[in-house]
C-alpha cells in the first residue's frame, strides 16, 4: 500500500517536472515570414563573435520560423574542434583557422570557406587620471612580455610623462581569442604573456571595472567594451610604427589602427553550404552584417571586404 | 535515531517546564559561568545563522538593484535577443531547465535508492570491496563538475553512448554529477530506521524485500527526499558541465529532449552577464531572480511532498 503510494509521489514529480516543462511548448505561431526553409543550423565558437551571429539568428529565424538556429559560445578554439568534428554547421572565429586545426579538419573530410564578417578594434584601456594617452608596441611589450617585472608605470622605457603608479594589469583568459590575437601581435607569439596580471576569464567586463577602479589600471578587451563605457575609462593609442593611433570604426577600417584591429570571421563548412537553409542563413548574414555590426559594437567591413566575403560564400554554395 | 513521532505536545512541555523550575529552584542559583554560557551559546548560533543568511541576502539585493529594470513578464514567456535586449527573456532556458531537471530527477532517484539500499541493506560491510565501494562515492561527491562534463563529451555525447549535443545527454551528464549527493542521502535516512523495525517486520515472517518496501523506504522518504532537493537544486545551477556537452548560449525555440539544440537558465544568464551592455547586464540579474523563482516553486513542491508523507507515517 504505501510503496504504492511512494511510487505514485515518485512519478507525480517526474510527471509534473515533465508536464511544466511541456506546457510551455503549445502553440508557436507561424506568424511572419513566408519562406518555406526549414531544419536546423548548428553554430559554435568564439564569445566575442556570439552577440552578432546571435543578432543575425534573431532577424533570420524571425523570417523563417521554421528553422531552429542554435548559436554556442565555446571559445574560438573549442569551435573548431567541434566544427573538425561535424558536429557544427558554421564556427564563428575571432582569428583565423589554424595549421592544426585546418588538419583536423582534412583528416575529417570537412571542407570550409573563411568568410570575413566584421572587425574588431582590440582596445587597451587606461584609467581616466591616467595622463599618458599613447604606447608603442615595443612599449606594450614591455609591460605584457612574458618576462616583464615592470611594475610601475614610471618603469616603461621611454615614456614621455611623469606617472608614478602601480601597475594594475587586467586581461582575458588563455581560452580567449582576444588573448591569442593581443600576444601574438604584441609579445610576438601566441599565448606568451607574462602571468601575473588579473586573469578574469572570459568575462571582460571585469577588465572595465578593474581599470576604471585603479589609477594605474591597465586592460585589454573586445572595443564595445570600450565604447560602452567612454568616460568611465580610456582607450589608449597605439603606435605600430606609424605614429599614435587610437581604435575606431574610422581607423580600423582604413587599416590605419595596427597591430590591434582584427578581422572576425564565420567558417561554413561546404557540406552545410549545401544545405538551402544554410546557405541562405550565410548570405541574409552578409546582407545585413553592416547595421548588425555596429549595434552590438564592432566596426562593419568595408564595401571591398564585402564584397570578397560574399565572393567567398557564393563560390562555396555554387 | 529519532522516529518522527516523539514530537513534544503542548502537555509534555508544560510538563518539563515545571519539573526544570521546581529543580533550579532546589539548587538555588545557577553558577554565573553557567549563566554566561548559556546565553553565549545562543548568541553564538544566531550569528551562525545570519552568516548563512547574509550572503543571501546580499544576492538578492544585488540582483534586484541590478535587474530590477528588466523585470517584467517578458522574462518568463519571451526567447532571448541580441538587438531588443528591452523585451528579451528566459523562456527556452526555464524549458530547458525544467527538462533537464525532469530527466535528472528520472535518472537519479531510482539508480540513487537503489545504491543506497544496497549499500545500506544488502552488502556486506566487512567485505572490503564494499567499502571500497562507499570510499569512492564520497570521493565522487567532490570531484569537480567540469570533470563530468569531460566525461559526458566523451561517453555520453560522442563515444559509447554517441546522443550528440541533445538535451538528454545534458541531462544524463547532471544526473551522474548529483547521484553520489543522493546515494549518500539515501543512506542515511535508511540507516536512521530503527534496527527494531526491521526487526519487526521480520519476526513477523516478511521477507527481505517486504521489509523494505513496507517498513524501511516509506520511514526514510523524508531524508531521500531531502537529498533529492538539495541534489537537483545543484543541477539547475550547474553551467560548466551543460557547456561541454553543448548547451548553446542562444536559443530562441523550446528545446525539445532528443533533437536539435538547447540551452539552460545559467548558461545563459552568464551568456548575458559577459556582454559589453548595461542593458544584457540587467537581464543576467533579473535572470538570477528567474531562477531563484524556479527553485524556489521547485523545492517548495518537494518540501510539500515530504511534509505530507511525514504526517502519514
Amino acid at each position: 500500500m504505501i510503496s504504492s503510494r511512494l511510487l505514485v509521489v515518485l512519478a507525480s514529480a517526474a510527471v509534473l517536472a515533465v508536464g511544466v516543462a511541456a506546457c510551455g511548448s503549445d502553440d508557436e505561431s507561424t506568424a511572419g515570414g513566408s519562406s518555406d526553409l526549414s531544419g536546423s543550423i548548428r553554430i559554435d565558437g568564439s564569445s566575442t563573435v556570439a552577440p552578432l551571429t546571435e543578432a543575425i539568428a534573431e532577424e533570420f529565424q524571425a523570417e523563417n520560423p521554421n528553422v531552429k538556429v542554435t548559436v554556442g559560445t565555446a571559445g574560438t578554439g573549442g569551435g573548431f574542434e567541434k566544427f573538425c568534428a561535424g558536429e557544427t554547421d558554421i564556427s564563428d572565429a575571432s582569428r583565423e583557422i589554424e595549421p592544426e586545426e585546418v588538419e583536423a579538419c582534412k583528416e575529417e573530410g570537412i571542407g570550409y570557406e573563411d568568410v570575413h564578417v566584421a572587425t574588431d578594434a582590440l582596445t587597451v584601456m587606461i584609467n581616466n587620471e591616467n595622463p599618458v594617452s599613447c604606447l608603442t608596441v615595443d612599449q606594450l611589450n614591455a609591460v605584457w612580455g612574458p618576462d616583464s617585472k615592470l611594475s610601475n608605470w614610471d618603469e616603461i622605457p621611454g615614456l614621455n610623462e611623469e606617472f608614478d603608479e602601480e601597475l594594475a594589469l587586467f586581461g582575458p583568459g588563455t581560452d580567449s581569442g582576444t588573448f591569442d590575437y593581443f600576444t601574438d601581435e604584441i609579445n610576438g607569439e601566441e599565448g606568451a604573456s607574462r602571468k601575473d596580471y588579473n586573469n578574469v576569464g572570459e568575462n571582460d567586463n571585469a577588465t572595465v571595472t578593474g581599470v576604471e577602479g585603479a589609477p594605474g589600471g591597465m586592460g585589454y578587451a573586445g572595443f564595445s567594451y570600450y565604447t560602452e563605457n567612454e568616460g568611465k575609462l580610456k582607450a589608449l593609442e597605439v603606435d605600430g610604427g606609424k605614429g599614435c593611433v587610437g581604435p575606431s570604426v574610422e581607423s580600423a577600417q582604413e587599416g590605419t589602427y595596427t597591430p590591434l584591429s582584427r578581422p572576425l570571421f564565420i567558417y561554413p563548412s561546404d557540406s552545410a553550404l549545401k544545405k538551402p537553409e544554410v546557405k541562405a542563413f550565410v548570405e541574409y548574414y552578409l546582407e545585413n552584417v553592416t547595421g548588425i555590426a555596429e549595434a552590438v559594437g564592432f566596426v562593419p567591413l568595408t564595401e571591398e571586404q564585402l564584397e570578397e566575403s560574399e565572393a567567398a560564400a557564393t563560390k562555396a554554395g555554387a | 535515531m529519532t522516529m518522527g513521532s516523539e514530537r513534544a505536545t503542548p502537555r509534555n512541555r508544560l510538563a518539563v517546564a515545571g519539573a526544570r523550575a521546581t529543580t533550579q529552584a532546589m539548587l538555588r542559583d545557577q553558577p554565573r559561568g553557567d549563566v554566561i554560557r548559556n546565553t553565549l551559546f545562543a548568541a553564538l548560533l544566531l550569528l551562525a545563522i545570519l552568516i548563512a543568511l547574509a550572503g543571501l541576502v546580499a544576492l538578492l539585493i544585488q540582483a534586484f538593484a541590478q535587474g530590477a529594470s528588466a523585470l517584467s513578464i517578458d522574462l518568463f514567456t519571451n526567447g532571448p535577443s541580441s538587438i531588443r535586449p528591452e523585451s528579451a527573456g528566459f523562456r527556452p532556458a526555464i524549458i530547458g531547465s525544467l527538462e533537464l531537471i525532469a530527466g535528472v530527477i528520472l535518472f537519479v532517484v531510482p539508480i540513487g535508492i537503489g545504491a543506497a539500499l544496497y549499500l545500506e541493506e544488502y552488502a556486506d560491510k566487512t567485505r572490503w570491496w564494499n567499502r571500497l565501494i562507499e570510499v569512492n562515492i564520497q570521493n565522487l561527491a567532490a570531484v569537480p563538475s567540469i570533470i563530468y562534463g569531460i566525461l559526458g563529451l566523451s561517453f555520453i555525447v560522442r563515444g559509447p553512448l554517441d546522443l550528440g549535443f541533445v538535451l538528454a545527454a545534458g541531462s544524463l551528464t547532471l544526473a551522474l554529477l548529483v547521484l553520489p549527493m543522493v546515494i549518500i542521502a539515501a543512506r542515511e535516512a535508511i540507516r536512521a530506521v530503527p534496527d527494531s523495525i526491521r526487526q519487526g517486520s521480520l519476526a513477523l515472517g516478511a521477507t527481505k524485500w517486504q521489509t523494505i518496501r513496507r517498513q524501511v523506504l516509506p520511514a526514510s522518504i523524508p531524508g531521500i527526499v531531502t537529498g533529492v532537493i538539495l541534489a537537483v537544486s545543484r543541477a539547475l545551477g550547474e553551467a560548466a558541465p551543460l557547456l561541454l556537452v553543448g548547451a548553446a548560449a542562444f536559443v530562441t525555440f523550446d528545446p525539445e529532449p532528443f533533437s536539435g539544440g538547447y540551452t539552460a537558465l545559467p548558461v545563459q544568464i552568464y551568456n548575458y552577464a559577459t556582454r559589453s551592455q548595461e542593458e544584457f547586464q540587467a537581464l543576467a540579474a533579473a535572470g538570477i531572480i528567474v531562477m531563484l523563482v524556479v527553485l524556489l516553486a521547485m523545492n517548495s513542491f518537494a518540501i510539500w511532498l515530504r511534509n505530507r508523507y511525514e504526517q502519514r507515517w
